[in-house]
């Protein structure tokens, strides 16, 4: 096996690491994602049926109504949300859920931000471990 | 770039307000982090839309504020909860969702927020004033605050409300900043269909504004004269449901739009939008997923939450034949207390009006399943329902809402 590291900026910290989801569109966790399924559930959108749980989801933005937190730390509570979350841009209705879910139940979903350069070759790795720190997150890549 | 914290947020962070402050506060600094503030500025007023539930995860949160001594820091009113705590008996959902949900209602009152459970809390005497710095969640609230009154609000959900709330504290970015409340998007009304009131013309264009801003302020050109405050409700709450608008500007009676010059901020518009009749049609005819003529089960009015202005539009309308089906209408707590002082209540349930405070029938379980579609007012409701309580909708104007609720069926006018 290959690897190759990579660092991104945390945005809530933890340690992780699982396959790779790549959205291919924009979700909102609200009316998008079943908590109690971890699965997609937006009809319009292309990953409909494809289930979340356990993996490195790559969203390059959020998208939606700010009820997507709850539904988050929802899912993250009841086991069936991504490990880790890769983003390009920050988006507050994610960090809020991953921080809640850290708060209240101590689930480590860390939430970092890669870099645009970095994205392509991320997306193509078969499973992605995240180390995400105070001072940064540092990303290992098995191709 | 690092967050600048004041005495007082270090105050908050480090314990001297109390454990549930330290919670509140440090989920906001990273909140902060996310959208980028560079500081903190101080809130006068918040409101709350986590008493609706969503799932154990935001009654948990409620509960770890209670257990870590929290109170609100400011006055803070609530959204619709998932019930109807006047009239219980109208739930028709889980006893386990209705318990929850009830749960979740008090646990936010035992923090020090008001139990004003409406999605319209500028109808309630803690409207704030023009100009405040306020953190307000629900989406048609937050659009009437920035655009109808003038105060100023993010759009907040999920968790961070309340944590406002708490610490009486907002990140300084957005619209809590003068420089970004300028129109980016100007709206020209071409023209207007014939024969149409402004309520409904209020929907068709806060429909379609939504839907083609995107993420620009829009400033709207060519209203006819005459807006009533339900109808710039209405227009807010269906450009919020459509898409994400929070601030718009009606050139000519919104605050801070006595001009085009000062809506854009001096500044020449990105987006130019004209929209005609057709447009307007269109936009009213796609809120509506069933023809006209199509069965009815019931007629929902009051989202967001019916005004008492509103009741006094709908009382002589009800003169006359008896519904054949049911009318749900949706207000606070504070409005039907008003409705029964004017003695309205009992006309009102003699026409077959059920009245629903503090929750609302497109967010919680409580029309009977029924063999057709619901009709309603709102642009909001017309556009979640379908996906929210999985009914077919029709969409019409309050008068055509009770000749149809006559009628058994949708009728026009």
């Amino acid at each position: 096996m290959s690897g190759r590291a990579f660092d991104a900026v945390t945005l809530v910290p933890g340690a992780a690491s699982g396959s790779v989801l790549l959205l291919d569109e924009p979700l909102s966790f609200w009316g998008g994602l079943d908590s109690a399924t971890g699965t997609v559930i937006d009809r319009l959108h292309p990953q409909l049926g494809v289930s979340v749980a356990g993996r490195v989801l790559m969203m390059p933005g959020g998208r939606g109504s700010s009820s997507g937190s709850a539904t988050l730390a929802e899912a993250l509570r009841l086991g069936n949300g991504p490990a880790a979350i890769l983003m390009l841009e920050r988006d507050a209705i994610v960090v809020v859920g991953a921080m809640v879910a850290a708060e209240l139940y101590g689930l480590a979903c860390p939430v970092v931000l890669a870099k645009g350069q970095d994205w392509e070759a991320l997306a193509a790795a078969a499973s992605l471990t995240l180390e995400a720190g105070p001072n940064g997150a540092a990303i290992s890549a098995d191709l | 770039m690092a967050l600048d914290l004041s005495t007082f947020d270090r105050e908050l962070i480090g314990g001297v307000h109390g454990a549930g402050a330290t919670f509140a506060m440090r989920l906001l600094v990273r909140f902060a982090e996310a959208v980028d503030a560079r500081s903190f500025i101080d809130i006068e007023a918040a409101h709350v839309d986590g008493c609706l539930y969503h799932g154990r995860a935001s009654l948990d949160f409620a509960e770890r504020m209670i257990d870590l001594g929290g109170k609100v820091r400011v006055p803070t009113t609530l959204n619709v909860g998932s019930v109807d705590l006047i009239h219980p008996e109208l739930f028709r959902g889980t006893k386990e969702h209705a318990e929850n949900g009830a749960r979740l209602m008090r646990a936010h009152l035992e923090l020090g927020c008001a139990p004003t459970f409406t999605c319209a809390p500028y109808q309630t005497a803690w409207r704030p004033r023009f100009g405040a710095q306020i953190a307000w969640g629900e989406s048609n609230a937050i659009a009437f605050a920035n655009s109808v009154i003038g105060a100023r609000t993010n759009r907040y959900g999920d968790f961070i409300d309340l944590c406002c709330a708490m610490t009486g504290r907002a990140p300084a970015y957005g619209l809590h900043l003068t420089e970004n409340r300028a129109a980016r998007a100007l709206v020209e009304i071409a023209s207007i269909p014939d024969d149409w009131d402004l309520e409904r013309l209020a929907v068709a264009v806060g429909h379609t504004i939504g839907r083609r801003c995107g993420g620009l302020i829009p400033a709207i050109v060519g209203l006819p004269p005459g807006m009533s405050e339900d109808d710039l409700k209405a227009l807010g709450a269906a450009a919020a449901s459509s898409g994400a608008v929070a601030l718009f500007h009606v050139v000519g009676v919104t605050p801070e739009a006595p001009d085009l010059e000062t809506a854009c901020g001096g500044l020449t518009p990105e987006l130019l939008l004209q929209l005609t009749a057709e447009d307007l049609h269109e936009a009213a005819r796609s809120l509506s997923s069933v023809a006209d003529g199509a069965r009815l089960s019931a007629v929902s009015l009051g989202t967001p939450h019916f005004s008492v202005a509103e009741f006094a539009r709908l009382m002589p309308l009800l003169d006359g034949a008896r519904p054949l089906i049911d009318i749900f209408v949706n207000c606070s707590r504070a409005t039907l207390d008003e409705v029964r002082k004017r003695g309205w209540e009992e006309p009102l349930r003699a026409a077959r009006v059920t009245l629903v405070a503090d929750t609302c029938v497109y967010v919680s379980a409580l029309i009977k399943p029924g063999a057709g579609a619901v009709m309603t007012n709102s642009g909001k409701c017309a556009y979640y329902a379908p996906g929210n309580l999985g009914v077919e909708v029709a969409y019409g104007s309050l008068a055509e809402c009770v000749a149809s609720a006559r009628a058994g069926k949708v009728a026009r006018l």
